[in-house]
């Protein structure tokens, strides 16, 4: 049962880095839009996320009960460690779903809106920012149990160069994300070359920011490239996301919405794959050198199980009903 | 202010701020139906515009509630990160549920907001209705992990280790039935005479008056038949907390000696330290009967507990009298409320009647903080009762002041702009919504 766990921790992760990636990237997009055109931009990602928003962002509830509930040492350690990173990304998740909502059902449009807008931008530049330095900081080896003072415990445990960097990297392809998701949700030529135009820019901002994350890894000394390429799986992940890429760039102008985002989907899911494969059970690698291992910190077994059968049966409700609610909105979106 | 002290009140401060939200969410989905099932019925467009303008306040309510939420599942481990690490594998099972159920929730809720004319009419009522129904569920379940702190069940507590845990049983511990009752009785009492009072307040105004009445009348029936159904849950949710919990009955009582004939203390001031209660009123006897059903009976009082176990009783004391006295005046307006229906009184002529409805408006909402006050201070110095003490389950990171000072900054802008919002969208139901019937059957 453990491993139905881990599938749905990783899977709870990978669903909120697609979905709720293209949700903040959406905010990112506004946040990079001329002013000429920050309305139109506005009106098409409202429609767009609108009805999902809510729903895109309950994965990272399920990947959060899933660690408190099958794996409390880990969450525990994660929530002293990364207190402040945590909150400062709480700040954002209220500061963003409240906003958007708040500058739609807005009785009266008048000034406010300029401050909803303003929170909702960036917060969404802020909330995966923060995921990214949080998500690094599992791996960079700088969490140490053992210090005394206060900012060896609760602040060089996150702020560093290379959590920095993956940060960067989170943004570039949340926006990424948005914007080739939202290129097939666009009724006229002019918006959808805005929108390839958007996903080009984020694509190269993407690639940038990922060089830099690996030149900061090798002068920090945190073996990336080793534990990205030192296994086959890796390197096909890595490969195929490359491959990926190349053809997304040849057929990006053709506009074929299913293809793009299954090319941009694949890529996301493949360097998600290379990042979590190699250090498979270990989740978090702390500076004494010590792992913590899903296998080793899982709590009992009867709380596993019990854990993997709600998972199961609540996917069976979960799925269908997440699935029609997408389906049916770009259907209707894209008749009215 | 400490650090221990920081943690406590931020933590008071979010469910304090959340609960509100949660409640709403539970409950509006529920008279939104009633009103769109009347506007299948009938096509009467009024029903329309009423289902909207709730609507537009759920989704506000709704997505203040889910953020304020998310944050939650994060502070219990930011704040209390040594009770996480226990009790999280113990009590987690209605989390793991609760995750399902409130994705259906936030999935329904998607269908519904966005869902108008782009479905079969049955099908998006029928996704409001799921809205309401897992929004419930949700409460339920959270409600039986906050049980679970009262009423700790499911591991055997051996040499400080938590062994043979049986999440399930967790879950199905004794204090949930009870707590999960009283608390969903007070979020459709309360949501039910806030919306209602709203709406009587606009009907005194003499605005709209089609518009406001039929609102009134859905809210208020919802809220008055849970005002008259909470006492009797109350008095089984006292049973069981003398039951369980004697130091918490002891300090909602201020009831600080053990004796048999116990009188029920109505108001009064307790004095911790001399251990009386000044100025009270007192009914003898009334206690040992609402407890244990007989008037000789024998309640515990606070001495039977060690001093370093006793819960704050001021507090305590003072929540449960503002909870019971609010639930009674909202219990007689209930009463006077059917009471002039049955007689067939044109109610809406009733200015006095409209009057105490308006004034009730914000009694809910103080009665169930009160109440929240009431199970969790009560419960002090315990996090897990009789377990583990909540001094001991605090972060050991230094500066929670601070944090506690950010969170407080949030909720107070946010509550201000809510309730900045909410009055811009009930002054706009006269633009929006105060349209005459012919016009407005044109137009749908």
């Amino acid at each position: 049962m453990i491993y139905v766990v881990i599938a749905f921790l990783w899977a709870a992760i990978w669903l909120y880095l697609l979905l709720g990636g293209a949700d903040f990237g959406a905010g990112i997009l506004e946040l990079f839009t001329s002013d000429k055109n920050k309305s139109k931009t506005r009106k098409t990602v409202y429609r767009v996320i609108g009805p999902v928003w809510e729903a895109n962002h309950m994965w990272l509830i399920i990947a959060i009960v899933i660690l408190f509930v099958g794996f409390p040492k880990i969450y525990t350690l994660m929530s002293v460690h990364m207190h402040i990173p945590l909150v400062i990304m709480l700040v954002g998740i209220i500061a963003r779903g409240t906003a958007f909502t708040f500058r739609h059902y807005d009785a009266v449009v008048d000034d406010m809106q300029v401050v909803y807008n303003k929170i909702f931008q960036y917060s969404s530049f802020i909330t995966p920012f923060f995921l990214g330095i949080i998500a690094a900081s599992t791996v960079s080896g700088a969490i140490d149990t053992e210090a005394k003072d206060f900012l060896s415990a609760y602040v060089y445990s996150w702020l560093n160069w290379f959590s920095i960097a993956v940060g960067l990297f989170t943004v570039s392809i949340c926006g990424f994300l948005a914007a080739i998701f939202i290129i097939g949700e666009t009724d006229t030529e002019e918006d959808k070359r805005r929108f390839i135009q958007k996903a080009k820019f984020m694509n190269i901002a993407a690639v940038i920011t990922g060089g830099l994350v690996f030149i900061i890894a090798y002068l920090e000394g945190i073996p990336l490239a080793q534990w990205i390429f030192g296994n086959p799986i890796g390197t096909i992940a890595i490969s195929a996301a490359t491959l990926s890429l190349i053809i997304l760039w040849k057929t990006i102008d053709k506009k074929n919405a299913v293809q793009l985002r299954i090319l941009a989907g694949f890529q996301v899911s493949m360097i998600l794959l290379s990042l979590t494969y190699e250090h498979f059970p270990n989740i978090i690698l702390l500076k004494n050198g010590e792992y913590l291992s899903l296998m080793e910190y899982q709590g009992e077994e009867k709380t596993i199980a019990a854990l993997a059968w709600a998972l199961l049966l609540g996917s069976l409700f979960i799925l269908p009903a997440l699935y029609y609610l997408i389906y049916s909105f770009q259907k209707k979106g894209k008749v009215h | 202010m400490d650090d221990f002290l920081a943690a406590r009140s931020q933590m008071a401060l979010s469910l304090g701020f959340h609960i509100i939200f949660a409640c709403i969410g539970m409950v509006m989905p529920f008279f939104m139906a009633v009103s769109h099932y009347y506007y299948l019925k009938t096509k009467k467009p009024v029903y329309k515009n009423i289902t909207k303008a709730w609507s537009k306040g759920v989704a506000i309510f709704f997505a203040t509630g889910a953020v304020s939420g998310t944050a939650l599942s994060f502070e219990l481990g930011l704040l209390w990160p040594e009770f996480m690490k226990h009790a999280g594998p113990i009590f987690g099972m209605p989390f793991s549920l609760e995750g399902t159920a409130f994705f259906i929730e936030a999935i329904a809720l998607g269908f519904f907001l966005y869902g108008w004319d782009k479905f079969n009419p049955w099908f998006h009522w029928f996704t409001g209705v799921v809205v309401g129904v897992s929004g419930i569920i949700s409460g339920i379940l959270v409600v039986a992990a906050n049980a679970w702190m009262n009423n700790p069940t499911g591991f055997d507590y051996i040499n400080g280790q938590y062994i043979n845990i049986d999440p399930i049983k967790a879950m199905f511990n004794d204090a949930w039935l009870s707590q999960a009752l009283h608390m969903s009785i007070a979020a459709f009492c309360a949501t039910g005479f806030a919306v209602a009072g709203v709406h009587a307040y606009m009907l005194l105004k003499g605005k709209n008056k089609e518009f406001h009445r039929k609102s009134f009348r859905i809210a208020a029936a919802f809220g008055c038949i849970a005002a008259i159904l909470q006492p009797l849950s109350g008095d089984f949710s006292a049973k069981d907390v003398a039951k369980r919990q004697p130091a918490k009955l002891a300090a909602m009582e201020a009831h600080f000696y053990t004796e048999k004939r116990a009188p029920l203390i109505i108001g009064g001031i307790p004095n911790e330290e001399k251990q009386t209660v000044d100025y009270a009123l007192k009914i003898p006897g009334l206690l040992s009967f609402i407890t244990h059903g007989d008037i000789n009976a024998e309640v515990t009082g606070l001495d039977q507990i060690p001093k370093d176990e006793h819960p704050p009783v001021a507090i305590t004391h003072y929540a449960f009298q503002i909870m019971v006295g609010l639930g009674m005046i909202m219990l007689l307006i209930s009463i006077l409320y059917f009471y002039s229906l049955w007689k067939k009184h044109n109610l809406m002529d009733k200015k006095w009647l409209l009057k105490l409805f308006a004034i009730a408006t914000p009694m809910g909402y103080i009665a169930v903080e009160a109440g929240w006050t009431v199970t969790e201070v009560g419960r002090q110095p315990w996090i897990i009762y009789g377990i583990m003490r909540t001094a001991d389950a605090v972060t050991p990171m230094p500066g929670i002041v601070y944090s506690f000072y950010l969170f407080t900054a949030i909720y107070l802008s946010l509550s201000f702009i809510v309730g900045f919002m909410l009055y811009r969208q009930i002054k706009m139901v006269d633009t929006l919504y105060d349209i005459s019937e012919d016009l407005s059957n044109k137009q749908s």
